[in-house]
């Protein structure tokens, strides 16, 4: 398993992402010289923000390298993380290729750290579960793990004009194994959607592990929102932990 | 979840935003999503904004669906209780 550390080095970064743009990224490594895989967190759609950058330093402190690539970089150089969020949704939101780009850009980056034992996972809150599995499903990653992202699968409600859409085809092509942490009180994505999720992974013999929780609905893990749920967001990190430390452990 | 879905309008007029400074507002970008400060799941967002300004230059709302349909019913009822010829 990696080495737990307090000590570590935060800072602001900039990394080749999609196309080859160099935008912002939050990184936090351990300060250590043990070798270590990295994480990409992919931020939810309320933006780069604290919350975001809090997860980024606490997978520093269970020993990995971590970055978060701001997906608004584009859209809103230097803005607030909250000005940035809605400047980028007014512009039509982030496009599935230059996600993808991105996390490969940020997957990248990690891979030539000098403590790197070439191994990198990604995980993603909300939007950015889904966008956790579409980057798994299209770039070498060592392991994934969706936080309750919606349209992965499922059908958006009718007459709801929607920027994006599932993409159940594609998860015949998930290169890694997938870690899923849902709410069953969650509507979107809803227990039905789970079920079809893991219907397709076990019929393309995927590797993945699924968890659900009672008494927790969607965003469960964000502290600073209603919907946290103590519980559900305890059990999880010990359930991401154990993940990341079977699939991007070792030297 | 966050629902993506964003409905845009132009809009003439004023806002004031940032310390305390008044600027023109060009466009209104309505969404029913997570908020960023409100203390619910979700709630009707309305930025009023002009983005020539950069994403800064923002008045933003986070509205509970109830309050937020009372203000469209209060808007509705300020606009009616004018002389029609004001607000043509």
């Amino acid at each position: 398993m990696a080495a737990m550390t307090d000590s570590m080095i935060a800072e602001t970064i900039s990394i080749a992402g999609h196309g080859g743009d160099q935008i912002e990224a939050y990184t936090a490594v351990p300060s250590t010289e043990t070798a270590r895989g990295g994480v990409v967190v992919i931020h939810h759609m309320p933006g780069y923000d604290r919350a975001s950058k809090e997860i980024t330093r606490r997978f520093a402190e269970l020993g990995y390298d971590a970055v978060c690539p701001n997906l608004y970089h584009r859209e809103a150089p230097g803005a607030a993380p909250d000005d940035a969020a809605a400047a980028a949704r007014a512009q039509g939101g982030v496009p599935d290729e230059r996600l993808i780009g991105d996390v490969e850009g940020a997957a990248a980056h990690l891979r030539a750290l000098p403590h790197s034992n070439g191994k990198v996972g990604v995980i993603g809150y909300c939007s950015g579960g889904r966008q956790s599995v579409l980057a798994a499903c299209n770039l070498d990653l060592d392991a994934a793990v969706d936080c309750y992202g919606a349209f992965v699968v499922g059908t958006p409600p009718e007459g709801f004009p929607l920027p994006i859409t599932g993409f159940p085809e594609q998860i015949p092509s998930l290169r890694c194994p997938l870690l899923g942490l849902f709410g069953n009180e969650d509507a979107h994505p809803s227990p039905e959607d789970v079920d079809e999720l893991e219907r397709l992974l076990k019929e393309a013999g995927k590797t993945y592990e699924f968890h659900r929780y009672d008494d927790a609905g969607h965003a469960f893990f964000s502290v600073d929102r209603p919907s946290y749920r103590v519980a559900a967001a305890n059990d999880g990190w010990e359930r991401i932990e154990a993940f990341f430390s079977t699939y991007l452990g070792g030297n | 979840m966050c629902t993506y879905a964003t409905v845009k309008t132009a809009l003439d007029g004023s806002a004031k935003g940032p310390d305390s400074k008044w600027f023109h507002v060009t466009d209104g970008t309505v969404y029913f999503d997570h908020p960023v400060h409100a203390m619910a799941d979700h709630t009707l967002n309305i930025d009023f904004a002009d983005p020539s300004r950069g994403p800064a230059a923002r008045v933003a709302v986070e509205l509970t669906a109830a309050s937020a349909r009372e203000l469209v019913n209060a808007i509705q009822a300020a606009l009616a209780s004018a002389p029609a010829e004001m607000t043509a």
